[in-house]
């Protein structure tokens, strides 16, 4: 039986086919998110890898900000439930979700059946998100992918107080024009995610396996500051912004099969 | 208006209407007028005939008819901070477009073209800071741009509770000040007896208030909450009056009704109950509703009608001072979280939404902690989400969305 996970977030789209319920088939990612082509070319994708159309499903669940502009799916459910999911399956340990997104950081605490206890989620505001990251990575003028190098060259992190983006933005032009290494400031921006991040956490109650998702979860240096600053040891699965997608996959299967639903 | 025939939805445009009505001829027979904050008392205004009219409520339906943005636009160019509450901003934006037009005699064009209903400006102010303290500040301004004699209830937090007899005596002075301040202002002495007349009205529309809350232990419920915020309309601008008592009487005859005819507000589809915590985001009212209603949720709690459930022994200064400071907001966290407990409890509700509302700091402030407090005793899952009470910038639908989605996902389980 296949099953289809679709996640249309804020800055990317992502889709996860499942055969089973636990094999994986095909995975793709465009970015480009909600409101954008992104939603129909990383279907054509994931159905040109995986050689299947629409008739071949059993059943999809839709997820993230995008949700709902995906007609084709059966369901539509929370990208707090799918991530969960999507961890779960991949770590079963796992009992703290720590989730960042283009525009949404999340916590999530689930108990020993991998059942959401409760989460947490960012203000209306950018601060400690991907799209944080990515602003401040075009105002130093460093490329996303290297980041992370930047951060674990540092010696001496700046700090960067603001948690507003914008207001940091300013705060790293200022920091740049004080002659402060491009490596410093990389770190200090990776560390002032883990600041938001860290407080979501702590709110959620941090147990462990604790594990990092989305696709701020790429920046190795992102995880190596919160997992400083948690003191903990946080996992990151292999394709950490497909988690979403691979639950909805999951749960997809799950409720074809409580449903009785053949293909 | 036939008031016999006239169903309550029809009674409260109404009396609505006609309470600004009154206020308007009132100005214009040169009787006073008064601006009131939403929990103050009324009774000693009313006992000498003051028109009332309530900034609180005539900001909310500015922001429910999405008219808040011209209105946050003149006190923001006025100097006022978007940190102060969005109510405030409303209200001095509307304010200072009443005051322009009194200047001038030109109806200023974001007035002319305000979905705001049309009250006048006020002869005297009265605030009480038993429900915030940017009640005092936002009042003072008003009192000192139009200068005007502003009364000010000072309440004190109750950080213990029961509520101590000296804070009740202090209460009670302030009161017995006010009514000296209004002799002052009308050149009248107080009506004793009237005032005694007025204070048992408030009772009975309180009674009846209460009587309508009581249907959201109903499982399925005939009454949605969201019905429940439109209401709050009378009870904060004309509890003193019969206005109150005839609507809320006949909303709960008409809830009766349906609970024997089994007319439920979500028909057979009630699948879930919550508690919304806080103030309404009332630019977003109908979105919030349906989000809900879409996921089959019902509102079947808030402490924050209740703020109103002003109970207290007419001709007893004492109760009515307590009842003046007992509102759950006044109270330290244990007794915020057994009253939201109450309210989540006697509503047979299933999860807890709560508003971080960018304006109220005070209804905000505590909301994690009492939340746990509620999780820990009746074991709901919970969820906050980020809005105003009227700034529509400070809210997002898509975010409120996916946190009520996942609340009614916890829900299920």
């Amino acid at each position: 039986m296949l099953t289809l996970g679709i996640d249309i977030g804020s800055a990317s789209s992502k889709a996860v086919l499942l055969e089973g319920g636990n094999t994986v088939v095909a995975q793709s990612v465009v970015e480009a998110g909600t409101g954008t082509s992104g939603r129909a070319r990383v279907i054509s994708e994931l159905f040109e890898k995986a050689h299947v159309s629409w008739t071949d499903l059993a059943l999809t669940v839709a997820t993230g900000y995008g949700r709902a502009s995906v007609k084709e799916a059966d369901r539509q459910i929370s990208e707090i439930t799918c991530h969960a999911r999507g961890i779960v399956f991949l770590r079963p340990s796992v009992r703290t979700v720590i989730d960042i997104g283009g525009q949404d950081a999340k916590a999530i605490s689930l108990d020993e059946r991998g059942e959401i206890k409760n989460f947490f989620m960012n203000d209306k505001c950018a601060a400690g998100t991907g799209r944080f990251l990515e602003n401040m990575s075009r105002v130093l003028e460093i490329k996303m992918a290297d980041m992370a190098q930047c951060y674990f060259r540092s010696t001496h992190p700046a700090h960067v107080s603001s948690t507003c983006a914008v207001f940091a933005e300013s705060e790293i032009i200022s920091l740049l024009s004080d002659g402060i290494a491009r490596d410093d400031i990389v770190a200090g921006v990776h560390n002032s995610i883990a600041v938001r991040a860290c407080a979501l956490a702590n709110r959620a109650g941090v147990v462990d396996d604790v594990v990092m998702c989305g696709g701020v979860a790429r920046d190795a240096g992102a995880v190596d500051a919160i997992g400083r600053k948690l003191g903990k040891t946080v996992y990151v699965p292999p394709n950490p912004q497909l988690t979403g997608a691979l639950g909805a996959a999951v749960l997809a299967y799950e409720f074809a099969k409580r449903n009785g639903v053949k293909k | 208006m036939n008031v016999e025939q006239a169903s309550a939805k029809e009674l409260l445009a109404f009396y609505q209407q006609k309470l600004d009505e009154e206020a308007r001829e009132a100005k214009k027979n040169g009787k006073l007028v008064c601006w009131s904050a939403s929990v103050a008392p009324p009774e000693m205004c009313v006992t000498m005939d003051i028109a009332m009219v309530y900034p609180e409520t005539h900001a909310a339906g500015i922001g429910a008819r999405k008219g808040a943005v011209d209105m946050l636009d003149v006190a923001s160019q006025k100097g006022y901070s978007i940190d102060n509450c969005s109510y405030a901003r409303v209200n001095l934006g509307y304010m200072e477009l009443l005051k322009e037009y009194a200047k001038t005699g030109v109806k200023p064009e974001k007035l002319a073209n305000s979905p705001a209903a049309d009250v006048p400006l006020p002869d005297l102010v009265i605030t009480c800071n038993n429900i915030c303290n940017t009640l005092l500040k936002w009042y003072e301004n008003i009192a000192a741009e139009l200068n005007i004699p502003c009364i000010v209830i000072d309440v004190p937090f109750n950080h213990t509770m029961p509520i101590p007899d000296y804070s009740k005596r202090y209460i009670v002075k302030q009161f017995e000040h006010a009514i000296t301040q209004l002799e002052g202002i009308t050149g009248r002495k107080f009506d004793y007896d009237k005032f005694l007349e007025v204070q048992k009205q408030t009772q009975r529309s309180v009674a009846q208030w209460k009587r309508i809350a009581s249907f959201l232990k109903y499982k399925p419920s005939p009454l949605n909450g969201f019905d429940f915020f439109n209401y709050m309309a009378l009870i904060v601008c004309a509890r003193s009056r019969d206005y109150a008592e005839i609507t809320f009487r006949k909303f709960a005859d008409e809830l009766e009704e349906k609970v024997k005819n089994g007319v439920f507000a979500f028909g057979d589809n009630e699948k879930s109950r919550v508690t919304w915590e806080g103030i309404a985001v009332w630019p977003y009212l109908s979105h919030t509703f349906k989000t809900l209603k879409g996921a089959g949720s019902l509102m079947t709690g808030s402490a924050y009608p209740g703020m109103w459930n002003l109970e207290y022994t007419p001709g007893d200064l004492m109760s009515m001072a307590e009842a003046y400071t007992r509102i759950y907001i006044n109270t330290c966290l244990d007794n915020r979280a057994k009253e939201l407990s109450s309210v989540a409890e006697n509503g047979k509700c299933d999860g807890l939404l709560l508003h971080m509302n960018r304006s109220c700091k005070l209804m905000s402030v505590l909301n994690y902690s009492t939340a746990e407090a509620v999780n820990k005793k009746l074991g709901i899952p919970y969820v906050s989400f980020d809005g105003d009470q009227t700034d529509p910038g400070n809210f997002a639908p898509a975010q409120f969305d996916t946190r009520v989605q996942a609340l009614c996902e916890m829900m299920k389980k």
